[in-house]
């Protein structure tokens, strides 16, 4: 990670579309009345999807919105990583996996696919489509290695499979997330041995039970108590 | 049979997502049953019955969950609501675990929310997920959603306990993984952790009773009370009870997560569930037991290892998440450990100093580790700056810095060593020009 | 008390403290950055680590856990000195080490404490850290790669000054302290951040490469820029004032002062009066000598009778006062010390004091604020306001004109009829102060305008029990250093006298002693009119003769805060030219009007004065709250209309006086205020 900035070139302004300050209000009354500055985190996530990044003018809206000081607003924008504070790729924003759980099964090779097909990490690609950085760890490490590209995860990636994604994205496709091996999640490829059991799966867990070790039934009033 | 723990008894039935995610395949699977008679029970028997199943907290520390929810105080004082927070945002190297329940088994977290919940009289749990989560994000409230349609949780709800759970999107820091910068990330600053005293179970979020557990921990309480806390006990080595989820990833055939008990053999593991080490048992070289943080393990060491607490602690390293990485004999361990080093300075909230500036100073020398530039000296002047790292931090993740690279070390010095004598072997000893003697 | 040991060394100690209070309870001299006593506990530096027991087997960070009974606490084991020298030592890789070039050199606690517990070498090989300048303003200076992130700072503008202006972005290594897009800091008490900042990152502007702490000079005394009369530190080199520093004074200041207490002072360098001068035929002041200068003054005097006015400035100390009172009183001139045209001075002394005193600010429940806006009247006395509020502990209304005081409170209206209202208001504010334990009616200079807005606010002192056993809450906020000093030597027209706004009328005097008023439109004035004081403001301006004085750094002086605490000011440096101490030019004048005082030092005329209003002899006591018998509620005249909507008095922090208005920072900091001029990049 390297100092982290605004961008120079910054938008006179910015306004959240009805549709984003409806999400927004959602997040916002998840936490109580005067603990709004709570929201700020998804709010920016919200500018991010409707703008591509995060500019200057939407850190003193999000600001005034939440009643917050701006400057806790760009503390916020600058400690997570997560936020882009300049444009990335409009069609594909890559974030490679780097860290040693990826890097043991490839990350570099990847990382060698994406310097040649969109140029230098943080920078965009001539036509703006692309962009990418490397990150740490994406917590997806029995898929590894792997890149979130836009908002999903791309999992059990070889430098043929992430080159034909980014080829795929360029043709304007939507290439499918997850595994590209086949697999349908982190379960061991072509050799789950593990919950086989139809009899998980019949129904029989759901019927009636009696729960163990319960207090005997006097002791047991029907309202919960207070402690 | 592969492994030890039989497909009956495991919590996580629906780990890869082969079955219905939702709200009725959950039922079908048996979450949700038996629920309103856990939390009429009273908190006091939900406590005592986590305490006696042996449950240690499986976000890395292995806190005991019982003990830990009996912190809570006993009555709400007036205007002093608490709060269970759970633990998503799973950034520890390694681990892979947090996110298949939250995709593919949401219910059993949203179910443990509500009985831990009702233990520590909290009408209101906040799950705080990473951020780059986006698909579990959308996965997890979606059911929130089912579960309050279907009255399960909300006000009024069929099992008696009024109840909102709220996912909170987070903010993709490994450091808000940390509960107290969690509480501040959450409360929406900067993810840096506070000091203890106070602990969250005094002044949590907002100031209120708090208690913070992992996705894990919560996600199996329902099973574990439906079952009986003897059954859980019933697996595993005394102090280390219980079944866990392993994310075995690294130079294993066939990474993946697995449901096991606990204390399985490390050997047992990998080649019954992972399709063993890549070339082979004899090309292993060395181990992660338990997420980037802990100290690494040397092969030597891992053919009998029961996977627990005790035995790992016992080699100086931890079980820690349970994230397994795997290291053959073609990995450059320094490398690895180097790039951990930046992970941690990458991470590091900066708050203290001894961890905003270690980490970077530690990296910077790991860096020359690997290629091979730095000096022999140099290796007990690093050695000592992990000890004035260590155990000097607000939080863990100072701890968590050091410790792999003393791993690295206390078991594969030598091969650093012969890094830097090779490298410079093969360079001249004076850079530039040199003199060349007249004819 | 519960008992801890410290080394060894049993120390018994209150419950509630931390290990570091302890340790030093006993003795020990505890090492640290983040930690101050004034400021929440961040425990992020990590230099103040001890060894406890019971605990961990590390160390711990003494500031910010609690003292326990039966703990023992060790503070120079090997692994307390290894942990402080890892500490040091990872502070000074990424320091830049130049403190030949730094103005916080030799009184830097990076300097000091690295020469106490650092290591002697240095092991780190990697390049170090540069970190970008940032701005902050035109009174903090910033080299920010110095900073070592102990967020102090932040902490003392968020929780204190109550901006939140400064905070620390980014993370880890990288983290850096700024403003919001290098914004001037616009806190009234900005600059205490510098002296908070332990290292060189925040130093002064102003006082940037002026001086090495060891060449000044450092005089103890009392700040005049407003009627708090906070506790300073004049730092000067020869005949010049460097800078003022913030002394400790837990009644009244705290550590801290205003930046106009602190900048101010290069005031006292430009415009300055230093030879008397006198008007000429061609109606243009020339330079006189004393002799010549003295000899017109007593001329005029003579030729005037009784149509004399003598106004004393809001910079005035009380023995020159005490003077031109026993000088002027007896010719039968009319005194005023008041030139905003307040109210107040014939009532009890506790009618114009601030009777709960400003530490009794930490016990209110329920402040009134009337015609104030304590932010630019008091901006320390108004964090007091603001630390109880935050602490939850104050309600807080306001009558007048409001503003951002840094704290929220509910408006009630903005004049005399909404403090007359008050009683019956239904409002939440109403209900609290009716409730208060310690209800706390602060009165500005602006509602003190005339004798129908006294009477109303007289009013509620019945109305809502301000005065009860043990706690008077009638709070008179003085905006002027000479104010209360003024009033209790009884510097105000004598029955049939004339105000201030009377005497600067046309016909209102035939000659006009202006004692450094500035404040006065004399445009009107047809008076003859003496000017004693220090810069050419508006009194020198409009002055027929002007005799030149001391300014406040230039002579000893007693000054009597705005709760009625008698302070000594102190020389720090000699008067400009040939100007003289205020009261030796009365007394030189007294002579040649053949009325000679009977005083001929300094310590003569305040045993005068002691003799005469003995509250002067009592030096550094605030009366406070006393059981007293006196009747708050009938001052004022109910019958008198009110003027209408209060207006603030202090509209302009940085200008409010001629020092301030001859201050080059000062000008700079207000354009800055009021928009005028954006920060610079
Ligand atoms: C630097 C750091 C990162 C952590 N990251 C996580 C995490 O991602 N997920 C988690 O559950 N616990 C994490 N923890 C542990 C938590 O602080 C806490 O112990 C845990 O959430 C408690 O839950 P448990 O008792 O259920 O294990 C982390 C701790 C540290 C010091
Ligand atoms: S140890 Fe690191 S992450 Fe933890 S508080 Fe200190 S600087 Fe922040
Ligand atoms: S290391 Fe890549 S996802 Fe964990």
């Amino acid at each position: 990670m390297s100092v982290r900035r605004l961008a120079k070139d910054q938008p006179d302004s910015f306004d959240f579309s009805k549709d984003t300050l409806k999400k927004a209000q959602w997040w916002i009354a998840k936490y109580p009345d005067n603990r709004k500055q709570s929201a700020v985190i998804p709010l920016l996530w919200l500018v991010q999807k409707q703008e591509g990044w995060v500019s200057e003018p939407s850190l003193r809206v999000i600001a005034e919105m939440l009643g917050m000081p701006v400057i806790r607003v760009l503390e916020v924008a600058t400690f997570y990583t997560m936020f882009q504070l300049s444009p990335v790729g409009r069609v594909a924003f890559v974030q490679l996996c780097g860290t040693t759980p990826c890097m043991l099964r490839g990350a570099n090779d990847l990382n060698s696919v994406l310097k040649k097909k969109i140029g230098e990490p943080h920078h965009l690609s001539k036509d703006g489509n692309f962009s990418w950085e490397e990150v740490e760890c994406l917590g997806a490490c029995c898929n590894a290695p792997m890149a979130a590209i836009n908002d999903y995860y791309y999992e059990d990636l070889t430098p043929q499979l992430l080159t034909q994604i980014l080829d795929d994205f360029a043709a304007g496709k939507s290439p499918k997330p997850g595994s590209h091996i086949g697999r349908k999640s982190s379960e061991p490829k072509d050799a789950v041995h593990t919950l086989t059991d139809p009899k998980l799966y019949d129904g029989s867990a759901a019927k009636k039970i009696v729960i163990p070790n319960l207090p005997p039934k006097e002791t047991n009033p029907k309202k919960a108590p207070a402690a | 049979m592969v492994g030890i723990l039989e497909d009956k008894d495991r919590i996580f039935t629906n780990l890869y997502g082969l079955h219905d995610w939702g709200l009725e395949g959950a039922k079908t699977r048996g979450c949700w049953n038996g629920v309103k008679d856990m939390l009429d029970a009273g908190s006091g028997w939900i406590i005592e019955n986590l305490k006696a199943s042996g449950m240690r907290g499986r976000g890395g520390a292995g806190f005991p969950t019982g003990l830990k929810w009996s912190f809570m105080p006993k009555e709400v004082k007036d205007g002093r609501p608490h709060y269970l927070v759970v633990n998503a945002d799973e950034s520890e190297p390694g681990t892979c675990k947090d996110r298949e329940i939250m995709r593919h088994d949401p219910h059993l977290l949203i179910e443990g929310c509500m009985i831990a919940s009702r233990s520590m009289l909290a009408h209101a749990c906040y799950i705080y997920i990473r951020g780059e989560y986006v698909q579990e994000r959308e996965r997890l409230e979606a059911a929130i959603k089912q579960a309050y349609e279907a009255k399960l949780i909300g006000k009024n709800n069929v099992n008696g306990w009024d109840f909102d759970c709220h996912v909170h999107h987070g903010g993709g820091a490994y450091i808000c993984g940390e509960e107290t910068a969690l509480l501040e990330s959450l409360e929406g600053k900067k993810g840096q952790p506070r000091l203890k005293p106070p602990f969250p179970a005094g002044a949590g979020l907002y100031g209120m009773p708090t208690t913070v557990n992992n996705v894990e921990s919560i996600a199996a309480a329902g099973t574990i009370l439906r079952r009986g806390a003897g059954w859980f006990a019933g697996f595993g080595r005394p102090n280390n009870l219980g079944t866990k989820l392993f994310c075995v990833s690294g130079h294993v055939n066939l990474p993946c997560n697995v449901e096991e008990a606990m204390s399985i053999p490390f050997r047992k593991l990998i080649e019954d569930h992972c399709g063993g080490v890549r070339g082979g048992w004899g090309n292993l070289k060395a181990v992660i037991p338990g997420g980037a943080s802990v100290p690494m393990i040397p092969a030597s060491a891992c053919e009998d290892l029961p996977m627990d607490f005790d035995a790992l602690r016992e080699l100086k390293s931890g079980l820690g998440t349970a994230a397994v990485i795997v290291m053959d004999k073609d990995t450059d361990l320094v490398r690895a450990i180097a790039r951990l080093s930046y992970f941690y300075k990458h991470e590091s909230c900066g708050q203290c100093t001894p961890c905003r500036e270690g980490t970077g100073w530690m990296w910077r020398v790991m860096e020359r580790m690997a290629t091979g530039e730095a000096e022999m000296k140099e290796i007990d002047t690093l050695l000592d700056v992990t000890t004035q790292v260590e155990g000097h931090t607000i939080c863990a993740l100072g701890d968590a810095a050091a410790w792999p690279i003393q791993g690295l070390f206390r078991h594969f010095r030598g091969e650093v060593e012969d890094r830097i004598t090779s490298y410079r072997a093969g360079k001249p000893h004076v850079a530039g020009h040199t003199l060349v003697a007249a004819e | 008390m519960p008992i801890a040991k410290v080394n060894g060394v049993e120390v018994e100690f209150e419950l509630g403290m931390t290990v570091l209070q302890v340790a030093e309870l006993a003795g020990e001299e505890i090492p640290r950055f983040c930690y101050h006593e004034r400021l929440s506990i961040a425990g992020n530096c990590r230099m103040c680590l001890v060894e406890v027991k019971p605990g961990p087997p590390k160390p711990q960070a003494s500031c910010a856990l609690p003292a326990a009974e039966g703990q023992e606490i060790f503070t120079s084991t090997p692994m307390v000195k290894k942990a402080r020298e890892g500490v040091m030592e990872f502070l000074l890789i990424n320091h830049p080490l130049d403190c030949p070039i730094c103005d916080q050199g030799g009184e830097c606690d990076l300097q000091d404490q690295s020469l106490g517990y650092g290591r002697d070498d240095t092991r780190y090989e990697e390049n170090k850290r540069a970190v970008e300048e940032k701005y902050m303003g035109p009174l903090i200076k910033t080299a920010m790669t110095r900073c070592i992130q102990c967020t102090r700072c932040v902490r003392f503008i968020t929780e204190i000054a109550g901006n939140s202006e400064i905070g620390l972005i980014s993370r880890g290594e990288d983290v850096e302290i700024t403003t919001y897009l290098n914004a001037a800091v616009t806190s009234e008490l900005s600059a205490n951040v510098i002296d908070l900042c332990p290292v060189g990152a925040l130093t002064s502007r102003p006082y940037a490469f002026e001086a090495r702490p060891w060449e000044l000079k450092k005089t103890e005394s009392i700040d005049v820029m407003d009627g708090l009369g906070s506790a300073i530190r004049v730092d000067s080199r020869g005949l010049a004032v460097l800078r003022v520093l913030p002394r400790v004074n837990d009644d009244v200041n705290e550590e801290w002062i205003s930046d106009k207490t602190r900048y101010a002072v290069d005031g006292l360098q430009r415009q300055r009066l230093d030879k008397p001068m006198a008007r000429d035929a061609a109606g243009r002041l020339r330079p006189v000598s004393w002799g010549e200068a003295l000899d017109i003054a007593a001329a005029k005097i003579k030729g005037a009778g009784s149509k004399i006015g003598v106004i004393a400035g809001d910079l005035q100390d009380a023995e020159s006062m005490k003077a031109a009172k026993d000088l002027f009183g007896p010719l039968g001139a009319s005194l005023d010390c008041r030139q905003d045209g307040s109210g107040l001075g014939d009532g009890p002394r506790e009618s114009w004091l601030f009777n709960p005193t400003i530490n009794g600010l930490d016990q209110a429940d329920a402040v009134l604020i009337v015609g104030s806006n304590p932010r630019l009247e008091s901006p320390v006395l108004n964090a007091r306001i603001r630390r109880q509020w935050m602490a939850g502990k104050l309600t807080v209304g306001v009558i007048g004109q409001g503003g951002d005081l840094t704290y929220d409170y509910e408006h009630l209206g903005d004049d005399a009829a909404a403090v007359s209202g008050l009683a019956k208001s239904k409002s939440e504010f109403a209900k609290a102060f009716k409730l208060a334990q310690r209800p706390l009616l602060l009165i500005g200079q602006g509602a003190l305008l005339d004798a129908g807005s006294l009477a109303a606010l007289s009013g509620l002192v019945k109305a809502f029990n301000l005065v009860r056993d043990g706690w008077n809450g009638w709070a008179v906020l003085h905006t002027a250093a000479s104010r209360v000093g003024g009033l209790d030597m009884g510097f105000v027209p004598a029955a049939g006298g004339k105000t201030a706004a009377d005497l600067v009328k046309k016909g209102g005097a035939s000659v006009l002693v202006l004692l450094g008023a500035d404040e006065l439109d004399l445009s009107k004035s047809d008076a003859f009119k003496i000017y004693v004081g220090t810069h050419g403001d508006a009194g020198a301006h409009a002055a027929d003769l002007i005799l030149p004085g001391a300014a406040y750094t230039e002579k000893d002086g007693l000054y009597v805060n705005t709760e009625g605490r008698v302070q000594m000011g102190q020389r720090a440096v000699f008067p400009k030219g040939v100007a003289k101490e205020d009261w030796a030019i009365l007394r030189a004048l007294s002579e040649r009007l053949g009325s000679a005082l009977p005083y001929d030092s300094l310590d003569q005329i305040r045993a005068k004065l002691f003799a005469d209003h003995p509250t002067f002899g009592q030096i550094d006591y605030a009366p406070g709250s006393k059981p007293s018998s006196v009747d708050l509620t009938k001052l004022g005249d109910a019958k008198v209309a009110s003027k209408g909507g209060y207006a603030n008095m202090v509209t302009s922090f940085h200008l409010t006086n001629p020092i301030a208005r001859a201050s080059v920072t000062m000008a700079e900091c207000s354009a800055l205020a009021s928009g005028t001029k954006m920060a610079a990049e």
